[in-house]
């Protein structure tokens, strides 16, 4: 549990580990240092494209590469995934529904100094309103390198949210995954924390110094947004009667908002929110930045201690 | 060019814009101008060049072809109906709800159809893909890419330019359909992107000018495209919108817009009389 690892380098490993697949071909926009394809580079460079500074086009030519049955790794900071290439991965990947895998780094505002510009804090509301997208944000370094494996296994768009931040390993060496399967971390019936990225640690951390005041919180990584764990969800809001999303994105069109989607339709309980408030991250430590936008155990006890009141 | 041959390439490119019409008025909208100045390219490559099977429209070993500028899918969906790809019967059903054939090109639902596009700038992008996977695979496949020439101020057009240079794809060949006209009106008013070949060549690649509606030209230009090594090839190929219907000819209102009952005839009758001429 002390080790701390950037899900970015995760990736890195897992296409390196995977890279002996002949079908993959990795592209870069002038990142690969940052997004860690350099790793699968090393090991492939006749396989790995650097598409320079041009991320729209980039997202296009994976899509023709995988007309032509490629996996695609396709890798620049979410931002200029999401953000520049949308109308790319919307029209020439999402529609034609081609095997195209986008990993996005850097997501979020734990970037830290590089400020506003290079935080994506709506990555995740854009991707998943593609029809047929599937969404996954990891918590760890341990999940993260299980999911990219996962995602190169199956057929179709994935947009993989990778972090900067060296962040805790929470799962085991080994864990089982599986896209579209939420986990629940820790048991609880008072109320459900639902988080997803590094929030997935400050939501243990949080339900640990709950337990503390007698408050029993269960703790669920929704790693994969899309398609959401609608079983898993809706059990926890009938067992425990209350939920708390925690999300290192706007607070708009995010996990919770996703979440939210499956208890109004389904079994409507009281929800409470952490994220980005609506707001553009800024430049600063990312220690710094998690304390002021209140992506922290305290304010996670906080909107739990609201939504009890809810209850 | 045979004679024969060429008779006969002008006998089919004259039933595409016939069909073109057909369609574009069946649906009531869409794309007659640049479908017209585009049908003589797409005749040939269809026709004359390229390894394709529409029994087997997916097999990796094919030619393939992205429409970039996919709003001219009546010329695309008429060549290859007439190609055998699927029943010329089927293109009554252009635009409709409960049609596979989409406006725009879809790959999934349209055989044939190698590349979903529309949105313009994105189809020249996905055919560097599919030259560099034959790259990567030591296929002998061409992939060819028809960019419209309003299209070409997309900035994302020439960010596929380079990388097309920079990774040696001489097995990529994209045609520009030079009619000089995009929506509203003439590309040289609306945003000039000449000296078109020009701006090719600094990019790195092998450009060829010629006329787009002269069967001996194209075939010129794709035979030295396809023997110029170590360059993806430009050809520029000016052309008249709405090419074969006289009261559509070079005009920007026929862009994107369907004739009426009366004007669909009159354009299959022109073309009919063409045909009978020929
Ligand atoms: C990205 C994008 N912007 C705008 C449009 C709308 N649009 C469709 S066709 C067209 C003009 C295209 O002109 P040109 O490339 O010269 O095509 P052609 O003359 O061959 O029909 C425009 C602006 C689009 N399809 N995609
Ligand atoms: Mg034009």
């Amino acid at each position: 549990m002390s080790d701390k690892i950037a899900t970015r380098v995760a990736y890195g490993q897992a296409l390196a580990e995977i890279g002996g697949n002949e079908n993959i071909i990795v592209l870069d926009a002038d990142l690969s240092g940052s997004t860690k394809t350099d790793s699968f580079k090393k090991k492939y460079p006749e396989r790995h494209f650097n598409m320079g500074i041009a991320e729209s086009n980039m997202m296009a030519v994976a899509a023709g590469l995988a007309s032509c049955g490629k996996t695609v790794f396709a890798s620049t900071f979410a931002m200029f995934a999401a953000g520049r290439a949308f109308d790319q991965i919307r029209n020439s990947i999402g529609y034609p529904h081609l095997n195209v895998k986008i990993g996005a780094t850097h997501a979020g505002i734990t970037v830290g100094e590089d400020g506003a510009s290079h935080q994506a804090i709506e990555d995740i509301a854009l991707m998943r309103s593609i029809p047929g997208m599937t969404v996954v944000s990891p918590a760890d370094a341990v999940s993260a390198n299980a999911l990219v494996k996962l995602a190169a296994e199956m057929y179709g768009p994935v947009y993989l949210r990778l972090g900067r931040l060296d962040v805790p390993v929470v799962y085991d060496a080994g864990t089982k995954f599986e896209i579209g399967k939420g986990i629940t971390l820790k048991d609880g019936k008072d109320v459900t924390i639902i988080a997803n990225g590094f929030m997935v640690h400050k939501a243990l951390e949080a339900a640990e110094k709950l337990e503390a005041e007698g408050i029993s919180a269960r703790v669920i990584d929704i790693h994969t947004i899309k398609p959401i764990d609608t079983e898993l969800i809706i059990k926890a809001a009938s067992e425990t009667g209350a939920i708390v999303t925690c999300e290192e994105h706007n607070v708009v069109g995010g996990l919770g908002s996703a979440v939210a989607e499956v208890l109004v339709k389904n079994r409507p309980v009281p929800v409470e929110m952490v994220g980005v408030e609506d707001k553009f991250g800024k430049s600063g430590k990312p220690a710094h930045l998690v304390e002021m936008y209140g992506l922290t155990a305290e304010n996670i006890i906080e909107k739990t201690k609201k939504v009890l009141d809810r209850k | 060019m045979d004679a024969m041959v060429k008779s006969q390439l002008k006998r089919i490119s004259t039933q595409i814009r016939k069909d073109i019409i057909t369609a574009v008025s069946s649906a009531g909208s869409g794309h007659p101008g640049g479908s017209l100045s585009v049908a003589d390219i797409l005749t040939y490559l269809y026709f004359k060049e390229m390894n394709i099977d529409p029994q087997h429209p997916k097999n990796p070993d094919r030619d393939r072809l992205v429409l970039s500028k996919g709003h001219c899918t009546p010329g695309l969906y008429a060549t290859l109906a007439n190609r055998g790809f699927f029943p010329v019967e089927d293109l009554k059903t252009f635009r409709q709800a409960d049609s596979y054939l989409e406006g725009h090109p879809n790959m999934d639902k349209v055989p044939g159809v190698d590349m979903s596009t529309g949105s313009l700038g994105q189809g020249i992008s996905a055919a560097v893909g599919m030259a560099l996977a034959g790259k990567v695979d030591r296929k002998d496949y061409r992939v060819f890419a028809i960019l419209g020439d309003g299209e070409l101020q997309e900035g994302e057009v020439w960010e596929a330019a380079m990388a097309a240079a920079h990774y040696n794809l001489d097995n990529l060949t994209a045609f520009v359909d030079y009619n000089g006209l995009q929506i509203d009106g003439k590309i040289t008013d609306v945003m000039n992107p000449e000296p078109i070949a020009d701006k090719f060549r600094s990019f790195g690649w092998n450009a060829i000018a010629i006329n787009g509606h002269d069967f001996d030209e194209i075939e010129k230009a794709v035979e030295q495209a396809k023997s110029f090594k170590g360059k993806p090839t430009v050809i520029v190929a000016r052309t008249v919108k709405g090419k074969g219907v006289s009261f559509m000819e070079n005009l920007a209102s026929w862009h994107g817009s369907a004739p009426k009952k009366e004007q669909a005839e009159q354009a299959l009758k022109e073309l009919d009389d063409y045909l009978a001429g020929l």
